[in-house]
């Protein structure tokens, strides 16, 4: 085993601990009086952190050197397509009660709620072709098809941003967090990067 | 000018069953065999008043629960809500508790979080407080509070808040009716529309300093004449039978019950009458989501969600506490002559 597959041994766990905490607040009530809603917005921050993790895993290896750090990288965006299918859940159980006609009128109705819609799409797209053989059989067209994920973090950029009533700092944060990655794929920047 | 003050809010019968009879029901109609016939329907029940004064009596609400916390306030002022009278104004649904009540806010002057509030305002201070009275009125000035709240007796008000963000909670507020609060100040006749501002102080108020809002302070809020002075529409002072928390506005706030809460101004210090509809805060910051008049109305959405149903709080994601919103919040008989041929999809 080398230091990468020790590594991810334990950053596995540690991806879950999110996860644990709010299965453990449900459980022990201490969500507050509107838990709903709460859990639905931690689960999907917790998808937008996890996509930021993933897409500063480039730019870190451009930086350190270290090109084994891709192999963090499936782990990390399987991750976040959990806590995106998780939030997903939380609001078609807890915020709709299963109500299939209001999430029709929401998916037929409100932007926000599209392009969100349209970033788990892609997150989904994408989970189902991170496996080795899916690679082999896309080839080229793989890495083509992963770029979407720049699309998918934009469009939960976007829904958040959306969402919101008034304070725009979480959104507007986590929105400046992925165009910095972006931009660090740029050519030029990258080439800057190495030294 | 003249001010009706004729009690269109009469209750109706169904709204007089207190509340407490109504939480009490299952208790009650455990008690068997003499009481089988009370199963046939809550109005049994309510109609014996011997059996509702008796439990009353027992489980009154709010007001006399050991609990609820007293904040900073001034001594007149805490003596002046503790002798409160009960109203007719109550409602069937079960009170939201207190700690629901005083910590589950929008107070964005003190933060985004619903939490923030009740821990960023708790030394707010509220004494001393005036409020500047200005515009189409006779006797214009800076009042204090206790001038202002001198000559009222203060009642308690069971209304139903239902919030803009599709939840609700239901409220025991201390307080009296708006029009016997602007009667004193006699408005003119041009006086069309009345003004309310929230506190503007970015030193005790840090989420005025955020650079990120979409949100001008002070928070601005308005009503038509017609709505400011009708009998539902109240001024509270109070909240479970103690001054009012800072975070749910203290030391004055308005309770305009049959609109989204956004309308319910907090820590009011300035009261302006205009002949001009007022620009308020949510109308400038997105007026194609925010009306004037805010109305509750599930037939009417936001823009970004339904309005056809609410939370009612506390929730829980096991037996969820989804309820279906009701036109004016369930005050329909009381304002909807306000709106007459008014197109209600229009002027939200």
């Amino acid at each position: 085993m080398d230091w990468v597959a020790r590594t991810k041994l334990l950053i596995f766990p540690l991806c879950l601990a999110p996860l644990g905490f709010l299965i453990q607040a449900v459980l022990s009530n201490t969500l507050g009086p509107d838990p709903a809603n709460t859990l639905t917005r931690d689960l999907g921050e917790w998808a937008l952190i996890f996509l930021c993790a993933g897409l500063a895993i480039t730019p870190l290896r451009t930086i350190t050197g270290v090109n084994k750090l891709i192999r963090f990288r499936r782990m990390i965006g399987l991750f976040a397509l959990l806590y995106a299918l998780l939030h997903v859940i939380a609001y078609l159980a807890f915020m709709l009660g299963w109500q299939w006609l209001t999430l029709l009128e929401d998916l037929y109705k409100r932007p926000y709620i599209i392009v969100g819609a349209m970033a788990v799409v892609i997150l989904v797209a994408l989970g189902i072709t991170s496996t080795k053989p899916m690679m082999r059989r896309l080839g080229k067209n793989w890495v083509k098809l992963h770029k979407l994920v720049y699309l998918a973090a934009s469009l939960a950029v976007l829904h958040f941003l959306w969402l919101v009533k008034s304070d725009y700092t979480e959104p507007v944060v986590y929105g400046l967090t992925i165009l910095s990655l972006l931009i660090l794929r740029v050519p030029g920047f990258k080439k800057a990067l190495r030294f | 000018m003249l001010i009706r003050t004729k009690n269109r809010s009469d209750v109706r019968s169904s709204e007089i069953t207190s509340e407490t009879v109504y939480q009490d029901r299952r208790r009650f109609l455990k008690k068997g065999g003499q009481f089988a016939l009370a199963g046939l329907g809550l109005t049994l029940v309510g109609c014996s008043d011997d059996l509702t004064q008796t439990i009353a009596a027992k489980n009154t609400p709010a007001s006399t629960d050991v609990n609820i916390p007293q904040f900073n306030a001034p001594q007149w002022l805490q003596q002046k809500v503790a002798a409160h009278t009960k109203s007719q104004f109550l409602t069937e649904d079960a009170l939201t508790p207190y700690p629901t009540v005083a910590g589950y806010n929008n107070f964005y002057e003190f933060g985004y979080g619903k939490q923030d509030p009740a821990e960023h305002a708790k030394d707010l201070i509220t004494d001393p407080w005036s409020v500047i009275v200005e515009g189409a009125v006779e006797k214009p000035g800076t009042y204090t509070l206790e001038d202002i709240l001198k000559p009222h007796d203060l009642e308690e008000r069971i209304y139903r808040l239902r919030c803009v963000e599709a939840w609700s909670m239901v409220v025991p507020w201390v307080g009296y009716s708006l029009a016997n609060m602007l009667k004193r100040f006699q408005p003119t006749s041009k006086a069309k529309y009345v003004e309310f501002h929230t506190l503007y102080d970015p030193e005790q108020m840090p989420g005025q300093r955020s650079r990120l809002s979409s949100i001008e302070y002070p928070y601005v809020e308005g009503l038509r004449i017609d709505e400011a002075i009708n009998p539902l529409t109240f001024m509270a002072v109070g909240l479970y039978g103690k001054t009012l928390p800072p975070q749910n506005g203290a030391p004055l706030r308005l309770v305009v019950p049959w609109k989204y809460g956004f309308k319910s101004i907090k820590s009011i210090v300035r009261i302006r009458f205009t002949e001009t509809i007022p620009r308020t805060t949510w109308v400038k910051s997105g007026p194609s989501e925010y009306g004037f008049f805010a109305n509750v109305n599930p037939n009417v959405d936001h823009p970004r969600w339904s309005q056809a149903m609410e939370r009612r709080l506390p929730d829980t994601l096991w037996e969820p506490n989804r309820i279906e919103t009701r036109m004016f919040n369930g005050y329909e008989e009381e304002v909807a002559h306000l709106y007459s041929g008014m197109d209600l999809s229009k002027y939200y």
